[in-house]
Formats: C-alpha cells, structure tokens, sequence
C-alpha cells in the first residue's frame, strides 16, 4: 500500500501543573514509526470541536499532537459550560497555563512513538499562550502564534494578577523558532501590532517568519466560523506544516540509530 | 482575540435549562467570539445561579444587531405590558 493514512484519536489522561491530574485529546498516525509531537493549545471559549480536529489533522500530517483542556479543574461538565465559568472568573493564569502546556510537553515525550521533538501551536488566546511557553519553557523545539491578540499590551490595565506580563516583554528568552500567521483584518492583534512585534522579535535577533493574509481577518482556519478563508488558509496550514516538518524533523543521529 | 472582558447583572427570576426549571441570580454577558455561533463575534448572555455554585446555565449566543433589537423589544414589552398591568413602571 503506497499511500496508507491512518490515525487513532482519543482523549487521555495527563498531568498539569503541579501534577494535577487533567484530560487531554491526543491523536497518532497508527504506522509504525516515530514522530514529532505538537502541542495544540486552545482559544478562551474552550476545548471544542474544531480544536480536536486541528490534533486531528497534524496526526494526518505524521504528528503525534495533543490538545491539553485548560479548564479541567472545573470538572466534567460539557467543555462549552466549563468554558463559561471559566470566563465569568476571568480565565485561567498564564503560570498555569504555561505549566499545564509543560505536562502535555512531557506527555509527548512520554510515549514510545516520540521522535524527541515538540512543536507548540496555538489559535487565538492559545496563540498568546504559545507566544508565553516558548518564551518560558525549555524544550520547545519549534512554535506556531497564529492570530494571538494581547501579546503587545498597550494599555497597563490590561495586565492583572492572571496575566501580569506582556508577553512581548518575555521575547529576549524565545530561543526556538518563531511561526506567526495573521490576519491583516484582524482586530486584535492589529497589523499594527504584528509589525511591532516583529520589530522587537528582528532587534533581539530571534529566528522567526511572520505570514500576514490580506482578506483575512481573526480566525480564518476555522472551518466553524464565518471568518473562514479557504484559499489563505490553505496556504497558511501549507506553511505551517512546511515550518514544522523543517524543525521538528528527528535529528540525523536519531534517525540513524532507528 | 478573546477579551475576558464580561458584565455581570445581578437578577431575580427562573431559567429552564437541561435539568428543567432554575432559579437564577446572575446574568454574565460579553461580546466575544462564541462557542457555537458561526458568527465571528456575539453577544452572549449566560444565565446562572453563582448563589448554589453556578454550574448549570442556560446560554444564548446572538449576532450584535439581533441583540440590540431585543434589548429595544424587551424595553417595549416591559413598558406596554406594566401599563397592561396596571403595574407602576420602575
């Protein structure tokens, strides 16, 4: 069989921050082989359909991925409920998040599949979330921001006890590789905004590409929404999946020892 | 982007949601991006009892000028149904 696509998809147990014990949506390709993983981080209203079938397609594309619920100290309830609770209290921390993402790192690398990379992507709030761990963890070998808002904070207001820290302002300790997709529509973050960020991420040196779309606003991937842009988002998963296969790939002496 | 940004209005009243009939104390209403609207962002209103916990709700996810219109339709119902009533307007 010259083309065989399979893949398995579930949800499974990990640990988050603190070694509490959360759920998380994971998905293989079922071939024999090892692969790298990727970390999918939701947006704020919570771990929905579309996010699993983002996992879904990286585990298509020879990743094995995961998507981390970030609420699931909040319960059982369905992840749309949980996911307004969540936002009436005002999110989650940003150090929590980070060390939840942590345990979906160690998740990955836990299995007996792992090629030892890990890539980080995340969509929206997640994409923030992305920017934060790449910025604060070890081990990220590769990250995605696609369309995060608020990671330049222009009013001070905006920072709080959940999220006290810009996190353009964490960009000197990125030392992986930097994807970033926007909408030039977008409302938050601006073009202006990613312009800015780009300008801090070109005077600290940092490896990244940034892609911006025109005809595109926030959230164009998503299937789901109105705001979907078939042919700009095609080519953005295209320079998604062409960032990540270059990064993310076992390195030569791993593969020699296979 | 997500905005966190959410207005509480404290209310008197009763919600029917999955387990029938509630009483509720709270509004929580945002514009955002939604759970299940296609839309890019709605106003959404979900009705809770934060007084016992504030796990059930009953939720609506509606476009801006469908929920401007039924603010305007709630204030007309409010007003000609309290003179109906015979019932002091607040």
């Amino acid at each position: 069989m010259s083309y065989y696509q399979g893949l398995e998809a579930e949800t499974v147990a990990f640990r988050g921050q603190n070694g509490d014990p959360g759920e998380a949506y994971y998905a293989r390709p079922t071939r024999a082989g090892r692969f790298p993983g990727v970390v999918v981080i939701h947006h704020l209203p919570g771990w929905d359909e579309w996010i699993m079938e983002v996992v879904r397609k990286f585990a298509h594309h020879g990743f094995a991925a995961i998507s981390h619920h970030l609420y699931f100290r909040e319960g059982s309830d369905a992840p749309d409920d949980i996911g307004a609770r969540v936002r009436a209290a005002g999110g989650v921390a940003d150090a929590q998040v980070v060390g939840d993402t942590a345990g979906a790192m160690a998740y990955l690398r836990g299995q007996p599949n792992a090629n030892g990379k890990i890539g980080v992507i995340g969509f929206c709030s997640g994409g923030r979330h992305a920017y934060l761990a790449a910025c604060t963890l070890s081990g990220v070998d590769a990250v995605v921001d696609c369309w995060g808002g608020n990671v330049i904070v222009d009013n001070p207001k905006d920072l709080n006890a959940k999220r006290p820290v810009a996190p353009i302002d964490l960009t000197e300790k990125l030392n992986s590789p930097l994807l970033g997709i926007f909408g030039n529509d977008d409302a938050n973050p601006t073009a202006d905004q990613v312009n800015r960020t780009e300008a801090v991420l070109k005077r600290l040196g940092k490896r990244y590409e940034f892609h911006r779309y025109d005809g595109a606003g926030h959230a164009f991937f998503n299937t789901m929404r109105d705001a979907y842009r078939p042919e700009q988002a095609l080519d953005g998963w295209k320079k998604v999946f062409e960032f990540l296969d270059r990064h993310l790939a076992a390195s030569t002496a791993a593969a020699a020892a296979e | 982007m997500c905005s966190y940004i959410v207005e509480k209005a404290a209310l008197i009243g009763s919600a029917k949601g999955r387990k029938g009939w509630m009483r509720i104390d709270t509004a929580n209403v945002y514009f955002d991006h939604p759970y299940h609207s296609t839309l890019d962002h709605v106003l959404a209103i979900d009705f809770t009892n934060e007084g016992e916990g504030g796990r059930d709700r009953v939720a609506v996810e509606l476009s801006a000028e469908s929920a401007r219109a039924l603010v305007d339709r709630i204030l007309v119902a409010l007003n000609s149904g309290q003179v109906a009533h015979g019932t002091p307007a607040i």
